[in-house]
């Protein structure tokens, strides 16, 4: 573990990420101390410059809080990023693990299946699925998931075909261990390091396409979040430019942020890529 | 800048929003000839055949090629157009129409009293649900002589002459409909009229053309040369459009709410929010009836009290419009200004509903509704975004739901919906306009009846006596008498008067002279300075 540290803070942009991450974290957990009661309330007269009227970062069009707003938000865009990685994990896993293991028909059935989901644009596909089962925040974690998954079910596919001829296998078959026990307890233990890797990015992925269904308006109605800010803020921004760049600034860092830390985690993971690239300054 | 540029300046400048061509004379601008007017249509119409198609966007173009047998003043007073005088006989029943003699088709032929019969009876009655539900009202609809319409009527109908300006019932040509598909005949996209401006190009996504008519009936007019409607379908870039002088005139919902106040300080602007009269668009909650608690008139009036109407016109709308206070708009014939819905107060409206039987529950609210927000564009969201926190200061929950244009109006006319957002044109009379939304002869699975589901046999009762008294001054009580129920019984919640500002360069004249604003033919309209 202490290796694994050392080798993570190596990359300095991936330390510089991971404190960005904790401090989005903060805020969410603290969103309520901050900025008590609803981040809907009119707090204020509307369009008011960063700055002013103890806004700090402004006012929107019915004289809301942008910071409450953002504040809030970043719980929504959080769980949404969390929640839905871990359900398309659930399915890319499973699905991944299934095709490398077994091999043959069902291999060539579920990689089909994988194709099928991937030649549809991921963003358009999302779109539908939202404007199908209407917004709500459960239909919007449930495209982001249906869209996210088939990366998995390959990267988990291709570990499995290696590792599943391995000696250390082989061994465990020797000694009669149930198909599922090997999967679970020796062979996926050893793929892990590419998922962690590759759910990192997928949580920024996540956070970016819950606010591009919110700023076209197809979020929960219900719940303040970074794309419905910038959504709302967009047609005025001539007027009132804080309204979209604040939540703008919010995504971008966070995004930048989960990206920072993949690479770092992929560094620490995988310590021969790692050098083999250079040493990661 | 020249000389008498800077003096229409000084002068207009000074001078009311509103000039009539006498005014305009009385300073020094004289109606001048020629020139082409820009003008922006949002959104594109599919046609602009009126009566095929009776969306905002074409009851705006339309009559400028087409026109009716009158048109309205600001104060729906009836004014000359194709019809020039009427007479009505005592009893109401019999209406005389003497036609304007030298007016021609556009395509050469002559306009006569045939083509008016046409219209009424045949072309509206069977396209327009509007007209089908007044004009079955007609006995005989006749050509006395080719320039005069004769109709009588089963029973007197004081709001008839509303059904004749050029949105409600434009006269169309009868040799170019009669006996065919009125929605695919072949002048629906030619459309030959009678008004100042011919047809001539449509690039779809671009721009539609109309230039002057030569052999207009009235002398002298009209004084543009041409019009051009651009298509800009992103709000911004139609603001720019207007800034930058591209185009001269805005109107309808061409610009944003929030854009206007910007757009009152640019010197060469003028900002008119008159014109609505004769459609007079009012907006409400619009409830369910058949959902509990809604069906308890306490509870609809506790909600009615819980919103800050100044707030929404205010902050939202930036200050166009008028906080509604009744189902009938101000502007429209009867309001009764004695019959106002209670005022804004939060804690009066707890105390009814705590009344009422709905005690806050453990986690402060009492119970929870589902609202639709009007997918009509920005503004209708943030309007149910101050509803929901108003509707929390009560303890009630507004759960919003998101839908498109197009499930809205069918979750509306199947009654699928608890709240939702409405506004509804009046048409200046409230038989023709209010009625509809509150008798129970009229709870129908179609948007914009009686949805909601109201029923109160009295005021059944009292629009219905209302609708056949011919006598203006018995209308108006009968119509007090119901405004008065209405307001205690609070069938939907009105929030606003609606007006759509119509902003233009201060060079172009006589935008808005009618009620029905930018709807007008235009043939006064000039450019100059």
């Amino acid at each position: 573990m202490k290796d694994f540290w050392r080798r993570f803070s190596r990359n300095r942009g991936a330390v510089v990420g991971l404190v960005i991450l904790l401090l989005v974290c903060l805020v969410a957990a603290l969103a309520d101390v901050i900025f008590p009661g609803s981040p809907w309330d009119m707090a204020t007269a509307p369009f008011m410059p960063p700055g002013e009227e103890g806004m700090l970062l402004g006012s929107d069009s019915l004289g809301r809080d942008v910071a409450a707003g953002i504040a809030h938000g970043s719980r929504i865009s959080l769980m949404v990023g969390a929640v839905s990685t871990v359900a398309a994990l659930a399915i890319g896993v499973s699905l991944g693990a299934l095709a490398g293991y077994l091999g043959g028909w069902v291999d060539d059935a579920v990689m089909r299946f994988t194709e099928f989901f991937q030649t549809i644009p991921s963003f358009v596909f999302a779109i539908l699925l939202v404007a199908i089962f209407t917004p709500t925040i459960g239909s919007v974690v449930f495209a982001i998931a249906v869209v996210s998954w088939p990366p998995v079910a390959r990267v988990v596919r291709a570990e499995f075909l290696s590792l599943r001829s391995r000696e250390f296998v082989q061994a465990a078959e020797v000694l009669g261990k149930s198909r599922l026990a090997i999967v679970v307890t020796d062979i996926l233990p050893n793929a892990l390091s590419p998922i962690v890797v590759l759910s990192s990015l997928m949580v920024a992925s996540a956070i970016l396409l819950e606010s591009a269904l919110s700023f076209l308006g197809l979020g929960d109605p219900n719940l303040m979040t970074w794309g419905f800010l910038i959504g709302s803020g967009r047609s005025v921004i001539r007027i009132a430019w804080w309204m979209s760049v604040f939540p703008g600034l919010a995504i971008f860092l966070t995004v930048l942020a989960l990206n920072l830390v993949g690479e770092g985690l992929s560094d620490a993971l995988n310590p021969r890529l790692a050098r083999k690239r250079g040493g990661a300054a | 800048m020249d000389v008498s540029r800077r003096g229409l300046m000084a002068a207009a400048g000074s001078a009311p929003v509103l000039m009539t061509v006498s005014e305009a004379l009385a300073q020094g601008v004289t109606p001048r000839r020629g020139g082409t007017l820009q003008m922006m249509l949002t959104p594109e119409p599919p046609v602009l055949q009126i009566g095929v198609n009776q969306q905002g966007p074409t009851l705006a173009a339309a009559p400028k090629i087409f026109q009716g047998l009158i048109t309205f003043s600001p104060t729906l007073e009836p004014q000359p157009q194709l019809a020039k005088s009427w007479t009505i006989s005592p009893d109401g029943k019999e209406y005389i129409f003497k036609l304007e003699e030298n007016v021609k088709w556009h395509d050469g032929r002559p306009f006569t009293a045939d083509d008016a019969v046409f219209s009424i009876t045949k072309f509206h009655v069977e396209l327009s649900p509007r007209a089908r539900a007044i004009f079955t009202l007609i006995e005989t609809c006749e050509a006395t002589d080719p320039h005069t319409l004769r109709i009588v009527l089963k029973q007197a109908f004081q709001p008839f002459l509303l059904m004749f300006d050029p949105t409600a019932c434009a006269i169309v040509a009868k040799h170019l409909f009669d006996g065919q598909d009125y929605r695919t005949a072949p002048a629906v996209q030619q459309l030959i009229g009678t008004g100042p401006f011919k047809f001539t190009e449509w690039q779809r996504g671009n721009f539609i053309r109309m230039d002057r008519n030569e052999n207009y009936w009235k002398p002298g007019q009209p004084y543009l040369d041409t019009i051009i409607y651009r298509i800009i379908p992103d709000s911004q870039s139609r603001r720019l459009a207007l800034e930058t002088g591209q185009v001269l005139l805005s109107q309808a919902s061409d610009i944003e709410p929030f854009d206007i106040p910007q757009l009152r300080s640019r010197p060469n602007l003028t900002v008119d929010t008159k014109g609505w009269e004769y459609f007079s668009p009012l907006s409400w909650i619009e409830l369910n009836h058949r959902v509990k608690p809604l069906d308890d008139a306490r509870v609809r009036r506790a909600m009615s009290m819980a919103i800050d109407r100044n707030f929404i016109i205010n902050r939202l709308w930036f200050g166009v419009g008028k906080p509604a206070t009744g189902p009938v708009a101000s502007t429209t014939r009867f309001y009764d200004a004695n019959a106002k819905i209670a005022a804004f107060n939060v804690r009066e409206a707890n105390a009814l509903l705590d009344a009422a039987g709905f005690p806050r529950k453990a986690d402060g609210t009492r119970f929870s509704l589902k609202h639709i927000p009007l997918p009509y564009g920005e503004i209708w969201t943030r309007l149910s975004e101050y509803l929901r926190q108003a509707m929390r200061q009560i303890g009630i929950t507004l759960e919003l739901e998101s839908t498109d244009a197009g499930s809205w109006a069918r979750r509306v006319g199947n009654w699928e919906y608890e709240t939702t957002i409405n506004f509804v044109y009046q048409f200046g009379d409230p038989t023709l306009g209010v009625a509809r939304t509150y008798v129970s002869s009229n709870i129908q699975r179609v948007t914009f009846t009686n949805t909601g589901g109201y029923s109160n046999p009295r005021v059944d009762a009292l629009f219905e006596e209302a609708r056949t008294t011919p006598a203006a001054a018995d209308r108006a009580r009968l119509f007090s008498d119901v405004q008065k129920i209405l307001v205690d019984e609070v069938p939907q919640i009105w929030l606003t008067e609606l007006s759509f500002p119509t902003i233009h360069d201060k060079k172009v004249h006589n935008v808005i002279t009618t009620g029905l604003g930018p709807s007008k033919s235009f043939d006064d309209v000039f450019i100059a300075g």
